[in-house]
């Protein structure tokens, strides 16, 4: 299901993150880092809540505008009936849709706003995303001081909150088109290997949107996967061409952008929801102001399991949607 | 792309992990772990004069504590992580693993977060250890009767 539109604009961004990701080579191109993980609350689930606020709040002042001009904020993260999302929104009073599709959610939050911006019925909205590291060790893995071996294909959770000011008002960003995924299961049940659940997913997910668009794979200047890790880029690369016969070269994954994988102890690169939205609202929109990018798709990937799927042995689902992000001229 | 065929792609891509590097590394630490305990053993039944089989007892209960200690300092997940099963397995892993959930959960609350969590980790030691020793105990009274 591929979707094109004509009004859809990026305007602005908001991005704020921890500490690890402050370190890493793109740690310049945030709006704000934290150098600890509670930020002044007293559990990680509400330092979560409290990322997704401050990105909203920092994005509103950036555009200049007040909650009251918001026609709708959409917002998706990890945490069990994404909490962070409901209590920012309890803040924020805005209008509120809280989605999930775990690390897709960034993109699936978009391609929401850009629909009911495209067809009228909204004039602008915020689409967020926020992920911590901590409050994910500790609802999906193990205790956080628990040093328990983990193997190398291992994804680091990014900590950071995401937004993303959308509306029918022109700026140098739009958004062309999107598509919007199918779940995929390859049969993969290892949870520490994210990138080979998740690959597949968002190989088909490109491949129809070319299929839709009426694409070659060239014609994007880049094309961003939002966190296979390093191991899962491969993965998708050799997948691309075994299944479709596409050679990806204009190619990268956030997860291998936003940490440095040999210096950072990330392992295979960063995760989670704000991974995707924190590489390409930061550093990858500041490549396209200044054109050396000027078209752009962003692939975010998510892995659909749960803790008790997991533990049920049963086969982790993946998703992955696709928005087609162009400069305008 | 058949499922099976998948799976010789990921594990094409799979690192391998480094075996022998990690076991004898983990053969290493763990064996500096038995020093450490039995200079502690020989430490409290020599200096402190405390009988050697309760000496042993007093060892363990340091070991815990320093293990749980290190944990809430925040660096002892650092050291298992590169010592791997040199310091996971002995007592100092199990100490670690119980400390580390207790931390997690504290502001859970005392009953429903520390309580309710603390052995989240470790309760499937403690259950199977219990029922192997319940089970070998039962072999070993069959097969050889009840005299120690």
């Amino acid at each position: 299901m591929t979707f094109k539109y004509n009004n859809v604009y990026i305007n602005e961004t908001a991005t704020i993150t921890g500490p690890y990701e402050a370190k890493g080579p793109l740690g310049t191109y945030f709006d704000k880092s934290y150098d600890e993980f509670y930020f002044g609350k007293r559990t990680w689930e509400e330092a979560e809540s409290k990322l997704l606020e401050d990105s909203v709040d920092l994005l509103l002042s950036k555009i200049d505008k007040t909650k009251f001009d918001i026609d709708l904020f959409i917002s998706g993260d990890l945490l069990n009936q994404i909490t962070s999302s409901s209590f920012a929104a309890n803040n924020l009073k805005i209008p509120y849709l809280g989605i999930f599709s775990a690390c897709a959610s960034s993109v699936e939050g978009l391609i929401i706003g850009s629909n009911m911006i495209e067809s009228g019925q909204i004039k602008n909205c915020i689409c967020s995303v926020s992920s911590h590291n901590n409050a994910a060790e500790k609802q999906f893995r193990y205790p956080v001081e628990y040093g328990g071996p983990k193997p190398k294909t291992t994804t680091f959770t990014t900590t950071g909150g995401a937004s993303a000011y959308l509306s029918s008002n022109k700026s140098n960003i739009k958004i062309e088109s999107s598509t919007v995924g199918i779940v995929n299961d390859m049969g993969i049940k290892d949870a520490y290997q994210m990138g080979a659940v998740m690959a597949p997913a968002c190989a088909d997910t490109l491949y129809r949107h070319l299929l839709d668009t009426k694409r070659d794979v060239n014609y994007y200047d880049l094309i961003l996967s939002g966190d296979l890790g390093k191991y899962g880029k491969d993965i998708l690369k050799d997948y691309m061409k075994l299944e479709y016969g596409i050679e990806l070269n204009n190619y990268d994954d956030t997860a291998c952008m936003i940490f440095d994988i040999n210096k950072q102890p990330v392992y295979s690169g960063g995760s989670g929801p704000a991974c995707a939205p924190l590489v390409t609202y930061s550093y990858i929109f500041d490549l396209m102001k200044k054109k050396k990018l000027n078209k752009v798709l962003m692939i975010a990937t998510g892995a659909l399991l749960s803790q008790t799927s997991a533990n049920e042995k049963r086969s982790i689902p993946s998703i992955a949607h696709a928005i087609s992000l162009e400069v305008v001229k | 792309m058949e499922k099976n065929k998948y799976q010789e792609l990921v594990k094409k891509h799979t690192p391998k992990e480094n075996r022998l590097y990690n076991g004898m590394l983990a053969f290493l630490v763990g064996g500096l772990m038995g020093v450490i305990g039995q200079f502690l053993v020989e430490f409290y039944s020599s200096i402190l004069e405390i009988p050697t089989k309760e000496a042993g007892t007093f060892m363990i209960i340091t070991l815990i504590f320093i293990g749980c200690l290190l944990t809430c300092f925040g660096f002892f997940d650092k050291w298992v992580n590169f010592a791997k099963a040199g310091l996971f397995v002995p007592i100092t892993g199990f100490a670690h693993a119980m400390q580390s959930a207790a931390l997690d959960y504290k502001k859970e609350g005392l009953v429903t977060g520390i309580g309710a969590s603390m052995l989240k980790l470790t309760g499937a030691v403690i259950i199977f250890g219990v029922v192997s020793a319940y089970v070998f105990g039962l072999i070993r009274i069959l097969l050889f009767g009840g005299q120690v």
